[in-house]
This record gives structure tokens, C-alpha cells and sequence, in this order.
């Protein structure tokens, strides 16, 4: 039997005192991956959790550094699997912030559809697998179907169903393939219904409501402090949102509500999210109406491939160009920066340094759930069960590839 | 001779209702993840044999050859009982249930049930509450903390929902003037109970929801918080015995849901034998166990402890003397 | 006797039945099952890290309080299981007294409601 020498620290030093010390995951079917939760436990009763965290740590941030810019957005789709698009475009932006571009309007409206895509199918999963959390099964298989149509928009359009790494530095990948519009026209008229549903299922539940309400209460002073963000922040009262405070891309031409909700328990946390999801269907109605025609990806051969192939043929400064682009990538101006967006769980930050190479010196991800786990144990009052603790561990929404990076 | 005369039906109808039970599972199971997958949207099993039905069978034998572990910090004896002694006691409870009237055959009158003893309902809640020992063993015998707690949970819960269960077919036994089951579903030749009785018809219900740790009452075994509960560290042959228990005592609940408020076989239609009319009533409580189990959330334990004291117990307190007014 | 016996054989019977059943099924397993056991295997299930320390816990004492409510309360049914078959000869007196002994049980009930003993905090 192998010894876990983690454990025999917290055992010996933390103040541990009573007898029952339980582990809660990694191989558990609540904790929403490979978290560990180490409870101490009165019977029944939780006294005190301390998340351990680290199980998925794939070194994200290291491995940037060895990686050209281009070749870093697969690792940001592997952050938080579940809305890769929104990450691919919080990098994006950085970089583009970095070389002082701006991608054609076009691809931003393209990267905001699709962000506001992933934020559907990441709050589509906790609006099924909280009420799963507490027992009731099928909402989830719910949830998941319409997931299902949101991954078939996101293979449409990238052809990849969650890795889409579709985001370029100074733009996207490729144009919307003809039809797409429709398409998402057609889920956003379907979902609507299908939100509708979710609630006729869940919001008079009684069980889901005692189990839910008045559960894992945080304040919106904690919630500040805490460096909540994302529907966790907003459910606790605290009126921010970097779409509309700090807009980027091409938010600020939007028309959209940022939902607060004002108790900031667990139900809150839950409601938040699937009022977003109307939230971010409006958005994508929008943007398929607003968005222009034009260029995909900024037309300068130094940072992208150029959109018209046959000057390969002909110039051989563009070939040159693409020859450096495809074996070495751009080179970033040395300098550092901070860039953030909303991501469907909350504050996404970039901060890259560069040296001026093609590669980042420093690569550093501002993960919104690695800060949203610390209410698992602070601040947070109303969390006296055990099965309280399952139901504020779903509600936080955490994705531990992004926790541990 | 004369012994040999009352020995040989017992022993064929012992034999019917072990094959019964030891079959039922199959298509329980099979019927169990259909439902659910018909509810959840997706077609279910539906490789073994026609629409999954050989399904069960797959399963029974993968269960069978599967390793059958026991923890090292357990207690072994213990831990190798609890299976059997969970098992026997739902098993035993079908001893004392009719399923119609004595069919005569030959000339000479046999009951449909085991055993048509006067005391058939106490027989039958005495001896489900001795079920709960096979849980409490398997969860103090695994050392786990995810049994220990389940089996806590299960404690509690059983005899908290035990009384009210008691008290609401106090009603129903004033109504018959006896306990035996054939009696009172005689007394129901009129009405049904279900019309004296609802509040009692209630409490039964719910109470045996959680007598037979259904969804919302499933938390000796939430899988959301500890895991699968007192049987998490039991696999193979007796994690499947477990199972079984379960079911019989789901069929044991609908079966009584059906004898004791719903007329049990009488007021069947013509064509139907008044026995298959019971079953189909059985199956409809079966039925509704399964929707609910898709259905709803799980409450939380101080929320179960508080609805079976607070609330069951004293509704079939006040239907106890509802029904004793009525009466007069 | 005989009576007894038709009555109560059966359930002998079946017990035996049941108990056979369920080691006929453990013994047919102890013959076809796999056996491979390994450490890692036979460890307790704590999540996939070993276990702190002994899971047998000291637990509630709620849990007795509990046991003991229980006991009161079935005493209760064994008491009304007679009275409920006997109703239609007890009469109006025989209610009445029973509704003034489950009465005098519901003000104790109360009054366990009232301390908090019902109260899971």
C-alpha cells in the first residue's frame, strides 16, 4: 500500500482534532472531477473542508513557454474543457493587446457567437448536474441533449465538437461555413422552449428547493472578498460583469442584462446560470444579425497566412512570410500584459510576458474556478451537512482542469 | 398421511413463489432501466436480445463471475452475512401474503397464499423491520466510512418511518376488525380503503418509500454524497443479493400498497383473473416507485428525519382518530 | 395444534428456504468468481487514498435518542394493534380511553417536539 505523505501532513499539523477525518473524491461520483475534499466530520455534520487540489495538473503554464503562440491554443481549449472557445478567445485577445492589433469585425463577431456558445454548453452542464447532485437524475440527461446541439453548432462551424481551437491570433480560423446562420438561428428558437422546460421541471420542485435554498449562503462582502467572479459573484448581489464594465470585442454593441440575484445560495447560483443562457441567446441573435461581411483574420502576412492563397504563387515576400510563419510563428514585441474576460465561469485573466521571441517568457492563467473553490471553505455559512457540501461543490461550478491547470 | 396431504401443496407453492421471486428481478431490472431511459430520452438497453430484454441475464451472470472482494479491515464473518441476512427477511414477509381467493382443485380448497395467518399484517411489519439488521451489518462490517455513515442513515431512517407506517394500517385495521390480509381485503368488497383511508393510504405510501429506501428516501445509499452507501464495499454475488432484497421489498411494499387500499384482487374485470388483477395493480405501484426515482431530488437526512417525525407521524396520529369518529 | 402448525410451518420453512437460497448463490459464486485479491483491491473505498483511521466512529448520541422515541412509539402500535382488531366490540368507552392514552402519548410527543429532540442540529 502506498503512502500519501499529503495526508499525513494535514493529519499531524492543521489542527485536525476530532476522530472522523473523511476524504470526499478524487474517486467520487460529486465532485466534478478529481477533486479532493478532506472533511472533518462530526457525524453527520461538516465542521470543516479543506479542498486538496493538484490532481490534474498538467503544467500548463510551463509547457506554454516551450510553445509558439499559436501552438499554445490547444493547451488554453484544454483549461476548462467544457467552453474551450471563450479560452481560445481570452488568449487571443491578450496576444492581439500584445501586438497592438485588432481582428476584422467580422471574426469578432464570429468569436463572440462562439463564446457565447460555450458559455451555453458549460452552464448547460451544472443547470443538469446540480439538481444530479441532489438526487434527481434525469435533468441532467436533459441537459446533456441540448449540449448535444450546441456541440454539433461548435463542429459546424470548427469541425471539432469541444477542442475547437478555432480562435487565431488577429482573427479566427476560418469564415462561418454556409448555413451556420440558420442553424444557430434554429437552436436559439428551440432552447428558448427548452430553458422554459428546465424550469417547469426544477423551479417548483420542493425537494430540489429545500435542498438547494438558503444552502451554502455567501454575502456580497464575502463574495468581494472571497475574489469570487463570474454568476458566483452575481448571485451573491455584486453587479459586475467585464462584458459590459471592461467590454472587449464587440460587447459593447450588444444589448444584454447582467443578472444578479440577491441571496447568493446555491439555488441563486443555479438560477443565475440559466438566466444567463437567455442572456446569451439574445447576444447571439444580435451578433447574427449585426455581423457584417468581410476578412476573417487581419490581413498582415508577419502574424497570419494570407486569405488570398494565390499570392503564394506570385509574391515571394508572402511566401517568405509563410515560410517563417508556419515553421518559427510571429514574434510578439517584448513587453507584458493583462487581459481578461468573462468566461462562463467567471473572470478569465491572461498575463503573458514576452521577450520578443516567438514564444512567451511567462504564461500565467488567472483561472475564474480555482478562485471560485475557495468559498468551498470560507466564508460560507448555511453549509452544515454533508450533503450541503455536494450541493455548494456543484453550484460553484468548478472544472478542475482548469483549477489545477 | 394426513401430514403428507398439507406438506406437498405448501411445498409446490413455496416453490412457485421462491422461483417467482428469484426470476422477478429480471424483468424488474430491465423494466427499471427502460423506464428510466423512456423518461430520460434514450432508447435504454438494446443489445441483448430484443430491445434489450436478455439484458438482465447478462447482467445476472456478470455479477455472478464478477470477483467477490472482501476489504481486509473488515469483519469477515459479518461481512459474509449481511447479505443473507438482509435477504431473508423480505423473502420471509411472503409467507403471510394471499394473492386471492382458495381456488378448489380435485375437490379439496387450497388458499393462494403460504400461510393465511390471523396475525398476517403485525407478522409482515415485524418481520420487514428485521431487514434493517442486514444493512446495519454491512455497513459496521465493511469499515468504510461511506457504509458506516450509509448504515447510520439507515438506521435511523428505517425506525423513524416504521411508526408511521404502523400507526396509518392502524385505520385499515379497524376498518377489517382483523388482521389477517384475506379479511381485510374482504372488508373492501364496497369501497376501497383508499376512499375511508386517504390519509393513511398517504402515510403508508410515503413511509414505504422510505421503508424500501426509494428516491426521494434513497439516502442510506445516495450515490451523490457517500458514494453507493452500505453496500460501497461489497461486489460480485452479494452486492447482487442486496439488490435482490431491495426489489422484493419494492414488491413487497407495491403488493400491500395494493392488498390494503386498493382491494387487493376484488373488483376485477371479468376476463382477468382476480389474482393476475392484483398483480396489475402491484405493477402499477411498481411502477410509480420507478417514475418517482426518475423524478425527484433526494431530501437531505435532517430533512427526511424531520418530514417522518413532524409530519407522517402526526398525520396517522390525527387519521387514527379521524377514522375511530367515522366509525361511530 | 394442527391449526399452529399450517399457520407457522411455512414461515420455518421459507426461512430455511431463504437462508439456503442466499448461500447457495454465495457458494455457486465461490466457485465461478474470479478471486485475485490484491492490496489496493481490498482496501477500503475512501475515494482512492487510504483511509485516515478506523471508520467504526464514535457516533451521535441523537441516534439513541432516536432508538428510543422509537421505542416508545412502537410499544404504542403493539398496543393499538388489538384495540384496532377488537374496535367494532370495545364501543364508545374503548375509544375514547385509547384516544386518551394516544392523547396523553401526543402531549409526551409534543413536548419531545417542543425540547428539541426532533431537531437535528
Amino acid at each position: 500500500m502506498t503512502e500519501v505523505t499529503v495526508v499525513q501532513e494535514t493529519h499531524d499539523n492543521s489542527g485536525f482534532n476530532r476522530e472522523v477525518l473523511m476524504n470526499l473524491g478524487p474517486q467520487h461520483p460529486s465532485t466534478h472531477g478529481v477533486l479532493r475534499l478532506l472533511l472533518q466530520m462530526d457525524g453527520e455534520i461538516i465542521e470543516r473542508v479543506d479542498p486538496h487540489i493538484g490532481l490534474l495538473h498538467r503544467g500548463t503554464e510551463k509547457l506554454a513557454e516551450h510553445f509558439t503562440y499559436t501552438q499554445i491554443f490547444p493547451l488554453t481549449d484544454r483549461l476548462d474543457y467544457l467552453c474551450p472557445p471563450s479560452n481560445n478567445l481570452g488568449f487571443a485577445l491578450a496576444v492581439e493587446k500584445l501586438l497592438g492589433i485588432e481582428a476584422p469585425v467580422r471574426a469578432q463577431y464570429i468569436r463572440v457567437i462562439m463564446a457565447e456558445l460555450s458559455r451555453i454548453s458549460g452552464h448547460l452542464l451544472i443547470t443538469g448536474a446540480l439538481p444530479m447532485d441532489v438526487g434527481a437524475m434525469t435533468s441532467l440527461l436533459y441537459t446533456m441533449r441540448e449540449r448535444e446541439m450546441v456541440m454539433d453548432l461548435l463542429e459546424m462551424i470548427s469541425g471539432v465538437r469541444m477542442h475547437t481551437s478555432f480562435c487565431r491570433v488577429g482573427g479566427v480560423r476560418e469564415d462561418l461555413p454556409p448555413g451556420c446562420t440558420e442553424r444557430i438561428i434554429e437552436f436559439c428558437d428551440i432552447f428558448t422552449n427548452r430553458i422554459a422546460d428546465y424550469e417547469k421541471l426544477l423551479l417548483h420542485n420542493r425537494i430540489f428547493l429545500a435542498r438547494v435554498e438558503n444552502i451554502g449562503n455567501i454575502s456580497a462582502r464575502h463574495a468581494v472578498a472571497l475574489g469570487l467572479s463570474g454568476p458566483n459573484l452575481r448571485a451573491s448581489g455584486v453587479d459586475w460583469d467585464i462584458r459590459r464594465d471592461a467590454p472587449y470585442e464587440i460587447y459593447d454593441r450588444l444589448e444584454f442584462e447582467v443578472i444578479t440575484r440577491k441571496d447568493g445560495d446555491c439555488f441563486d447560483r443555479w438560477k443565475c446560470r440559466v438566466d444567463e443562457m437567455r442572456q446569451s441567446l439574445r447576444m447571439i441573435r444580435q451578433c447574427v444579425e449585426q455581423m457584417p461581411e468581410g476578412p476573417v483574420i487581419v490581413d498582415d502576412p508577419k502574424i497570419a497566412f494570407p486569405v488570398d492563397k494565390d499570392k503564394l504563387a506570385h509574391s515571394m515576400e508572402t511566401h517568405i512570410h509563410h515560410f517563417e510563419l508556419a515553421a518559427f510563428g510571429f514574434k510578439v514585441p517584448a513587453g507584458e500584459v493583462y487581459q481578461a474576460i468573462e468566461a462562463p465561469k467567471g473572470e478569465l485573466g491572461y498575463y503573458i510576458i514576452s521577450d520578443g521571441s516567438e514564444k512567451p517568457f511567462r504564461f500565467k492563467v488567472r483561472a475564474p474556478s480555482f478562485v471560485n473553490l475557495q468559498a468551498l471553505c470560507e466564508h460560507t455559512t448555511n453549509m452544515k451537512y454533508l450533503a450541503d457540501v455536494i450541493a455548494m461543490l456543484g453550484s460553484l461550478d468548478p472544472v478542475m482542469a482548469e483549477v489545477d491547470k | 398421511m394426513e401430514s403428507i396431504i398439507v406438506i406437498l401443496p405448501l411445498l409446490v407453492k413455496m416453490g412457485i413463489v421462491v422461483a417467482v421471486l428469484l426470476l422477478l428481478p429480471l424483468p424488474l431490472t430491465w423494466l427499471e432501466r427502460k423506464i428510466a431511459a423512456h423518461i430520460q430520452q434514450r432508447p435504454g438497453p438494446m443489445r441483448v436480445g430484443w430491445h434489450g430484454l436478455l439484458q438482465p441475464l447478462a447482467d445476472a451472470i456478470k455479477l455472478l463471475t464478477k470477483e467477490d472482494h472482501i476489504p481486509m479491515d473488515a469483519d469477515r464473518l459479518l461481512f459474509k452475512m449481511a447479505p443473507v441476512v438482509a435477504l431473508v427477511p423480505p423473502f420471509v414477509v411472503f409467507v403471510a401474503i394471499p394473492f386471492g381467493e382458495p381456488v378448489q382443485i380435485f375437490g379439496s380448497s387450497y388458499t393462494l397464499a403460504l400461510s393465511d395467518m390471523n396475525v398476517g399484517l403485525l407478522f409482515i411489519l415485524a418481520v420487514s423491520g428485521i431487514g434493517v439488521f442486514g444493512v446495519i451489518l454491512a455497513g459496521w462490517a465493511s469499515n468504510s466510512k461511506y457504509a458506516v455513515l450509509g448504515s447510520l442513515r439507515s438506521i435511523a431512517q428505517m425506525i423513524s418511518y416504521e411508526i408511521p407506517m404502523g400507526f396509518s394500517v392502524i385505520g385499515v385495521v379497524m376498518l377489517a376488525g382483523s388482521m389477517n390480509l384475506s379479511d381485510i381485503v374482504h372488508a373492501q368488497d364496497g369501497l376501497w380503503n383508499i376512499v375511508y383511508q386517504p390519509i393513511g393510504f398517504f402515510v403508508f405510501f410515503v413511509a414505504g418509500l422510505a421503508e424500501a429506501q426509494r428516491i426521494p428516501f434513497d439516502l442510506p445509499e445516495a450515490e451523490g454524497d457517500l458514494g453507493a452507501g452500505y453496500h460501497t464495499e461489497y461486489s460480485g454475488i452479494r452486492f447482487s443479493l442486496f439488490m435482490l432484497a431491495e426489489y422484493v421489498v419494492m414488491v413487497v411494499l407495491a403488493l400491500l400498497n395494493a392488498l390494503l387500499f386498493f382491494g387487493g384482487w376484488l373488483g376485477a374485470p371479468p376476463f382477468l383473473p382476480p389474482a393476475l388483477w392484483l398483480l396489475l395493480k402491484t405493477g402499477f405501484f411498481i411502477w410509480v416507485f420507478m417514475w418517482f426515482r426518475f423524478t425527484f431530488p433526494r431530501y437531505r437526512y435532517d430533512q427526511l428525519m424531520s418530514i417522518g417525525w413532524k409530519v407522517l407521524l402526526p398525520l396517522s396520529l390525527l387519521n387514527i382518530l379521524i377514522s375511530g369518529i367515522f366509525m361511530f | 395444534m394442527e391449526d399452529l402448525l399450517r399457520e407457522y410451518l411455512p414461515i420455518v420453512i421459507f426461512l430455511g428456504l431463504a437462508i439456503a437460497i442466499g448461500l447457495v448463490f454465495i457458494f455457486a459464486a465461490l466457485i465461478i468468481a474470479v478471486r485475485n485479491p490484491d492490496p489496493e483491491k481490498v482496501s477500503a473505498y475512501e475515494c482512492g487514498f487510504n483511509a485516515f483511521d478506523d471508520s467504526r466512529m464514535k457516533f451521535d448520541v441523537r441516534f439513541y435518542l432516536v432508538s428510543i422515541l422509537f421505542i416508545i412509539f412502537d410499544l404504542e402500535i403493539a398496543f393499538l394493534f388489538p384495540w384496532a382488531v377488537a374496535f367494532k366490540d370495545v364501543g364508545l368507552l374503548g375509544f375514547w380511553s385509547m384516544i386518551v392514552f394516544l392523547g396523553v402519548l401526543t402531549v409526551g410527543f409534543a413536548y419531545e417536539w417542543k425540547k428539541g429532540a426532533l431537531e437535528w442540529e
